[in-house]
């Protein structure tokens, strides 16, 4: 069972602002969910390989060639607060 | 007009039929009827008309690029198209313009087809129903009281309706298929890595698979045929040759052998769909293809594992989703309290309940057992369906253990989760399948039968889908939309 504080804590992790509200329920939710993905214990799996991919592919390499990119105004074009060349956040360090 | 596209494009060939009045009439009927169905998120109207001329004029030349050269199709709004917004049925990208098409689009610009607009989803393809679009719920042509599946429901309802003649989705866990099923049209999902994923807004990256919506079989080979291939630009697609899926669908089921899995006909599932898939199943064994029962005992437990590897998958993905490159911002003090604005913002219920999720599910005391553990349960799935397949050449099953559902019916998050059993364990093996239609429950509904083959066996999928639609008359029914 994961408690108030466990939700908390993921909704910080990444960063969502919850209200109360949505708070409760997702601890009721996903306590439900979870509920059900505990079944998975059951299964045995020692001695069992992970699967990350369906497909077995390692190190696709390519040759280090110099090829055009997105144009930087194109890569600009759809950022909430552009600034000449750059992304702009809000202050990160305190002063 | 509505004919397949193999024959629209006969009719373009013989002059009888122009790819101007064909899109002029989908565009039309998109403008009469959308707005019961709600199909679509975006129309591009004076595109889709230039794009038409273009090719009538290829046509006219005696030069088409193709199968689907002048052919009205409609794209689900997750797969990136250069300036024509991509909003992913999000808030968070109400406003987003792609600066590039998805190898996808480009591959169907290039050749000649038509697209017509971006059509509805559940919100960044989470759900089964396309209930949960920010925008509108798409509704179900054959009843409009009831869901037409998703998440790709408005691409299925597009083809169903009469809206597009053929469509592309993504299946993540069943969300081409269950559509398809639910809508009475054909459904495939491609092997995982047979279609480029370069430009598919990402959902669980292990998982995703572009593939097509037809009205019959024949169309879902063309359009699959259109897009697959290997892709420079998406280093898990697959670097193997693309064979003529439609030059093989007549070969018939003569000879092969097709199993029947015990555990996808369990006790409670609607009599109705097991009594028409059955059914359909004797069709084929009258058509000559012999019939084995095979055991895939890990399948109860395959949708445990996907709600563990999806909302892994997805909250990283969808951390990109930060107020600074593209898509909403909401002001706040400092870069902390502004993504977290935004993205509580910007996020719809069931998004933030699996980014929930799998945050939970990645964090630090858990990883080993749920991740480690579903990707372990995940290897077992895939040996089942390998040690299957040494035995069976495809296999036959439902794609859903029921039908279309009414809208708001599922309001439990588990209770909707539930309706992919069928078709995650497809998924969670990379294997490719088609839901072909099967028949109508009482109530005039839709029933979907599930073909799955072994990985880049797509060609012979869609054959067994073939000689079932050939020796069958469903596809001739169309819903009322009057």
């Amino acid at each position: 069972m994961i408690d108030r504080k466990d939700v908390e804590h993921v909704a910080r992790l990444t960063r969502l602002a919850l209200t109360d509200a949505e708070l409760e329920r997702m601890r009721e939710q996903l306590n439900s969910i979870l509920a059900h993905l505990d079944t998975l214990r059951a299964v045995p799996t020692e001695g069992v390989e992970p699967t990350s991919h369906a497909v077995d592919v390692v190190n696709v390499m390519r040759e280090d060639d110099v090829e055009p990119c997105l144009p930087q105004d194109s890569a600009l074009a759809n950022a909430p607060d552009p600034s000449g060349e750059l992304f702009r956040v809000p202050r990160i360090i305190e002063e | 007009m509505h004919q397949p596209i193999h024959e629209l494009t006969e009719a373009y060939r013989r002059g009888d039929l122009t790819p101007t009045a064909v899109a002029e009439d989908y565009l039309g009927r998109i403008g009469a009827l959308d707005g019961k169905i709600g199909a679509y998120l975006t129309v591009v109207r004076e595109q889709a008309l230039t794009a038409a001329r273009e090719s009538e004029r290829r046509w006219r030349a005696g030069a088409p690029r193709g199968p689907v050269d002048g052919v009205p199709l409609a794209l689900k709004d997750v797969m990136c198209t250069a300036g024509v917004r991509t909003t992913c049925g999000s808030k968070m990208l109400e406003r987003f313009v792609p600066p590039y098409d998805a190898t996808t689009v480009m591959k169907l610009r290039e050749a000649g087809a038509v697209v017509l607009g971006k059509t509805n989803l559940d919100e960044f393809a989470m759900g089964s129903s396309t209930e949960h679009s920010a925008f509108h719920p798409t509704r179900n042509p054959w009843d409009l009281a009831r869901v037409p599946g998703g998440s790709s429901g408005g691409s299925a309802a597009a083809v169903a309706g009469g809206l597009a003649a053929g469509s592309y989705g993504s299946d993540t866990g069943g969300s081409i298929r269950q559509p398809a099923a639910f809508c009475g049209v054909v459904g495939l999902k491609p092997t995982y890595g047979r279609v480029s994923r370069y430009g598919l807004v990402a959902l669980a990256s292990s998982l995703d698979q572009i593939g097509p919506f037809g009205q019959d079989v024949t169309d879902a080979a063309l359009l699959l045929g259109a897009v697959a291939g290997y892709d420079r630009r998406d280093s898990t697609s697959i670097q193997a040759p693309v064979p003529d899926y439609a030059a093989e669908l007549a070969k018939g089921v003569a000879g092969l052998t097709l199993g029947m899995p015990d555990e996808y006909f369990p006790d409670g599932m609607d009599p109705e769909v097991e009594r028409a898939v059955r059914q359909a199943i004797e069709v084929l064994k009258g058509l000559g293809a012999r019939i084995e029962r095979v055991s895939l005992p890990t399948t109860e437990h395959s949708l445990a594992a996907y709600y563990v590897i999806l909302p892994a998958e997805a909250s990283s993905n969808l951390a990109r989703y930060d107020g600074v490159k593209y898509g909403l911002r909401v002001a706040g003090r400092d870069l902390i309290e502004m993504q977290s604005k935004t993205r509580a913002a910007g996020f719809g219920a069931e998004v933030k309940r699996r980014i929930m999720l799998g945050t939970y599910a990645l964090s630090a005391g858990y990883y080993d057992a749920y991740y480690g553990k579903a990707q372990s349960v995940r290897t077992l799935v895939r040996r089942e369906f390998a040690a299957a397949f040494a035995k069976v050449d495809l296999i036959v099953a439902p794609t859903t253990p029921n039908v279309a559902f009414k809208h708001g019916e599922k309001a439990d998050p588990l209770s909707m989760y539930l309706n992919d059993v069928f078709t995650i364990p497809g998924n969670l093996s990379g294997i490719p399948g088609v839901s072909v239609p099967c028949g109508f429950n009482t109530n005039g509904l839709p029933i979907g039968l599930q073909v799955l083959g072994p990985p880049l066996d797509e060609a012979r999928v869609l054959r067994a889908a073939y000689a079932y639609e050939q020796a069958t008359e469903w596809r001739s029914r169309r819903p009322d939309l009057s």
